[in-house]
């Protein structure tokens, strides 16, 4: 579903990404470990297109990103949801409006019809009544349920989680990863999820990678990463401040 | 010695490739602009944030400055015996130059901000890249109708700035002043023309487009969190502001 061959990217002389890949398969669930200024967050915008390569490609159900038009990109986009770290939900708008947002710009559906499929979707990530208040009226951990809500609501086919955990107290973190599990289940859909709390990464993920200095430097199952012996990633997976990875 | 050349050289560096990525923004502004999707709502919604709302500042500065306008010239002109040209002079002021400079300098400072600020939040909080997720485009949807708004509105505003500000100056010219009101009246009309009206409508929706171009460019490419949203609501504003006094200059000349 996703191939990422070879991704070289770099901002001015910081150069983050050096030589990524990494592939996941359909109905696969990815997580992406690693601390920050790995170049998690630089990763997943190039698998939906929010940055382009300096080298390497990101190939998205046998498009490659680079090659493509304004529009193809778009028709891409479409089968794409994304839950923003900060949920990045629009101010302006009530949480319904903001929930069909994609339905509203890409379909001919009325705004009643809208907001019953908003409505459903709020549903599904355990919201209720809450359709006509505004995001800053929202909690942490409502904001990202909305989110989610957004980026299932035009039935996307791979989901993107940048850092979902992140910001949440533990419980209410722990029920967001639930609900992504629970939504993979439910909707069948791609996960690719970065995050650099292992918890959440055990819980959600098929697979796990971890990048270090702009490469996958290991990939496994859960239980592989857990018992891994790379001395990189074991001092990332047990929070120790002692081992090759320094504080910056 | 090499300093401060270095210094100058990476001032006009900087200078120039900001000039060369405000071009290139209205370059794209423009293509968007003339290519569907057209988000009709998003642009009523703007002309009455932009304009509509801007109608109080604008009345107060227009009509205050009609009023002092006749007052200060009153003084001046009664030195010579000519207090009757007051009419002619504040008509003329408004129509070429106060109206339209004036209510695009009032607009830069309260919608060109309000802009600058909205946008840049949004970068910074990534609901411009939730846009793009969600396979729309932000120029279409966030500058362009910021962009139209601005440049229509701004038409309309200094329309009424003209209007208002003659209007003051009326009223302290022949209520205040006691200046004979046919007199002032006939001083007006006779020394303006229809021309003098259109070349200061010309102005503003120049300096209309300025302030919804330097608004969105600056809230657009906002970098940094809060201080990178302060930082681009006042280089909105002064870069707009600027813009309009020396741009006011070259249509000045240009429109003759």
């Amino acid at each position: 579903m996703i191939e990422i061959t070879d991704l070289f990217k770099s901002f001015g002389s910081l150069q983050v990404l050096r030589g990524v890949n990494l592939a996941v398969s359909k109905g696969e669930s990815v997580t992406v470990i690693g601390g920050s200024g790995s170049g998690k967050s630089v990763l997943i915008k190039h698998i939906i297109g929010l940055l382009f390569p300096d080298r390497g490609q990101v190939k998205v159900a046998g498009q490659v990103l680079n090659n493509l038009d304004a529009q193809q990109l778009n028709e891409v986009r479409k089968k794409f949801g994304m839950l923003f770290q900060m949920a990045a939900l629009f101010d302006s708008l009530p949480v319904w409006e903001n929930v069909g947002f994609g339905l509203k710009q890409h379909t001919k559906l009325s705004d009643r019809e809208i907001r019953k499929i908003a409505t459903e979707k709020l549903a599904l990530v355990g919201l209720k009544n809450v359709e006509d208040k505004m995001p800053v009226d929202l909690s942490g951990g409502m904001r990202k349920r909305v989110g989610l809500a957004r980026a299932i609501a035009m039935d996307a086919e791979i989901i993107l989680y940048d850092e979902p955990t992140t910001g949440l107290d533990p419980i209410t973190a722990d029920a967001i990863n639930d609900l992504i599990v629970d939504l993979r289940k439910k909707l069948g859909v791609t996960s690719v999820a970065i995050t650099h709390d292992m918890h959440s990464a055990y819980k959600i993920s098929d697979r796990i990678a971890m990048l270090y200095k702009g490469e996958i430097l290991e990939t496994g199952t859960p239980d592989d990463i857990k018992n891994t012996t790379n001395p990189i990633v074991k001092q990332f997976i047990t929070g120790s401040a002692v081992g090759p990875i320094t504080a910056e | 010695m090499t300093t401060w050349l270095e210094l100058i050289g990476r001032k006009a560096g900087n200078f120039i490739r900001e000039m060369g990525a405000v071009l290139l923004f209205f370059g794209q502004t423009l293509r968007w602009t003339v290519s569907s999707p057209f988000y009709l709502k998003n642009l009523l919604k703007q002309m009455e944030q932009i304009g509509v709302n801007s109608v109080p500042v604008v009345l107060t500065t227009a009509i205050s400055t009609g009023m002092v306008l006749a007052l200060q010239s009153y003084t001046g002109f009664k030195r010579f015996g000519a207090q009757s040209l007051i009419g002619a002079v504040v008509s003329l002021s408004m129509t070429r130059e106060l109206g339209p400079v004036l209510t695009g300098l009032m607009v830069a400072g309260r919608a060109g901000a309000a802009m600058a600020a909205e946008l840049g939040t949004m970068r910074v909080t990534e609901q411009i890249d939730a846009l793009y997720t969600l396979a729309t485009n932000p120029m279409k949807y966030l500058v362009v109708p910021r962009f139209l708004a601005s440049t229509i509105m701004m038409f309309f505003l200094s329309a009424t700035g003209m209007f208002v500000g003659i209007a003051g100056g009326y009223f302290v010219g022949v209520k205040v002043l006691g200046t004979n009101p046919v007199t002032y009246m006939n001083q007006s009309i006779n020394n303006t023309e229809v021309q003098d009206i259109w070349y200061g409508l010309i102005k503003s929706l120049v300096f209309g487009a300025v302030v919804g171009l330097i608004g969105c460019y600056k809230g657009f490419n906002t970098e940094g969190g809060a201080e990178g949203v302060g930082k681009a609501t006042t280089g909105a504003v002064v870069v707009s502001c600027m813009l309009i006094l020396i741009l006011d200059y070259f249509l000045s000349a240009l429109l003759w």
